[in-house]
């Protein structure tokens, strides 16, 4: 009978599938991974139980203790034709090529149309000095800005639908969303003063960004600018 | 590329021109790199899930101007939650309400408080519930017919509903603490409103009856 030979040299294990493995998911999420665009406020939203995530294509408006409104909305092509829009709105608000390029790409902003232009252009530190002072977005009856955002947005959102080919049944299923992320310690009524501005336009159903309850702190609303 | 020279010492070896190519196959340990890689990939998948939001739907009604067009609903089925200023100002009442006779209840959202009450009250609806989530469970029957059941259980005519009343600065933490109960409570049939100046007064006067405080 044949013995079996045992190698005396000390056993290796060729690793180098596992490590392409390992390099390859570490790249893929890396790509995958969004990253968070500075975000002006602080809104530390209420926990609740419930498990539905927040939409993809989604429009939010943060609110913090103040009750200052923020506007974003996800997709940097609708950002892109949203701008546009606004500027046709607000003739007054003049934006180079470069500024509309930038405010595709940028998150969440609580500035009024007329600082709007200086804001995109700003460096971090004159941002960050700008949302101080500001007061969000103008949402009294009088200077209802906030409500030409939603409504902007909205049609931006389906221009950029129908150029990329959905149907109408698509667009049922999975279109627009509405969100509102308020700080937990907000005043409900300046929460309900955005939510008239939604209701004027025939929009009622929104999702309110909350925490899982039990992990306080860890969920955050990203919106990706891509 | 850099180049890899196993063996300490040799590196310098070889004359000017030929340079002795070494025999052996050039190995090098690669734990770390792995290390590396995985404490990255642990990293990049944790964060990736970490950061998705939840949220929570919530439906408001249509403004309805004509008083006359305003859905009917039956006191019997009514249990108002009235939301004071602080966190600790949960009160309810069953019925309609009435300046003086109305007691007003203190509860809050801890799992004995707001929850058992409804739980109670919305027992025959949660029965149905259960009885779908069994079927459901048992795959007699499929996602979108009990979906379907489930639409029609909690909305049914029969079902009790609960109305939120706020006043100006209730927190809105509390707010959706209360829709949150709600949902737990299979209680679809809600509304949230403003506090009448009545109902305002009564709860104004109960905390202060029980010494309510800000936490």
């Amino acid at each position: 009978m044949p013995k079996i030979k045992v190698p005396k040299s000390a056993p290796s294990l060729d690793m180098t599938p596992m490590v392409d493995l390992a390099f390859l998911l570490v790249t893929f999420f890396m790509l995958t991974a969004k990253f968070r665009n500075m975000e002006p406020i602080k809104a530390d939203p209420p926990s609740s139980t419930s498990l539905t995530q927040l939409p993809e294509k989604v429009m939010l408006i943060t609110i913090d203790t103040a009750g200052r409104a923020y506007f974003d909305i996800s997709g940097r092509g609708v950002r892109e034709k949203l701008i546009q829009r606004m500027a046709v709105r607000y003739p007054g608000m003049k934006l180079t090529a470069e500024q509309v390029e930038n405010f595709s790409k940028m998150g969440t902003f609580g500035q009024p149309v007329e600082l709007l232009a200086q804001y995109i252009s700003g460096d971090d530190e004159q941002k960050e000095a700008l949302d101080a002072a500001g007061k969000g977005i103008p949402l009294d009856s009088l200077n209802n800005q906030l409500g030409d955002w939603i409504q902007e947005g909205y049609y931006a959102f389906m221009d950029d639908a129908t150029e990329n080919g959905a149907t109408k049944e698509e667009l049922k299923e999975n279109g627009l969303r509405y969100a509102i992320k308020a700080d937990g310690n907000t005043d409900y009524a300046k929460v309900e003063k955005v939510i008239d501005v939604f209701r004027d336009k025939q929009i009622f159903q929104f999702n309110m960004v909350t925490n899982l309850e039990g992990s306080e702190g860890t969920a955050d609303a990203n919106l990706d600018a891509h | 590329m850099a180049e890899i020279v196993e063996g300490g010492g040799g590196g310098g070896g070889g004359k000017h021109g030929k340079k002795k190519a070494k025999k052996g196959s050039a190995r090098i340990d690669m734990t770390p790199m792995v290390d590396l890689a995985f404490l990255l990939l642990t990293f990049f998948v944790l964060a990736a899930t970490l950061a998705k939001p939840k949220a929570m739907e919530i439906i408001y009604p249509k403004e309805v101007d004509n008083q006359d067009d305003k859905t009917k609903l039956d006191d019997a089925l009514a249990t108002t939650l009235l939301l004071g200023e602080h966190e600790n100002e949960v009160f309810y009442y069953f019925g309609a309400f009435k300046p003086d006779t109305t007691q007003l209840m203190l509860t809050d959202f801890s799992t004995e408080g707001f929850r058992k009450i409804m739980l109670d009250k919305n027992s025959a609806v949660n029965d149905q519930v259960n009885q779908l989530k069994a079927k459901l469970e048992s795959k007699e029957i499929d996602e979108p017919t009990y979906q379907e059941a489930y639409k029609q259980v909690v909305g049914s005519e029969k079902a009790p509903f609960c109305v939120i009343k706020t006043i100006e600065n209730t927190k809105f933490k509390n707010v959706i603490n209360a829709m949150d109960e709600l949902n737990i409570c299979n209680v679809r049939k809600r509304a949230i409103q403003d506090m009448a100046e009545s109902e305002a007064i009564a709860v104004r006067q109960k905390s202060s009856e029980l010494g309510l405080k800000k936490k």
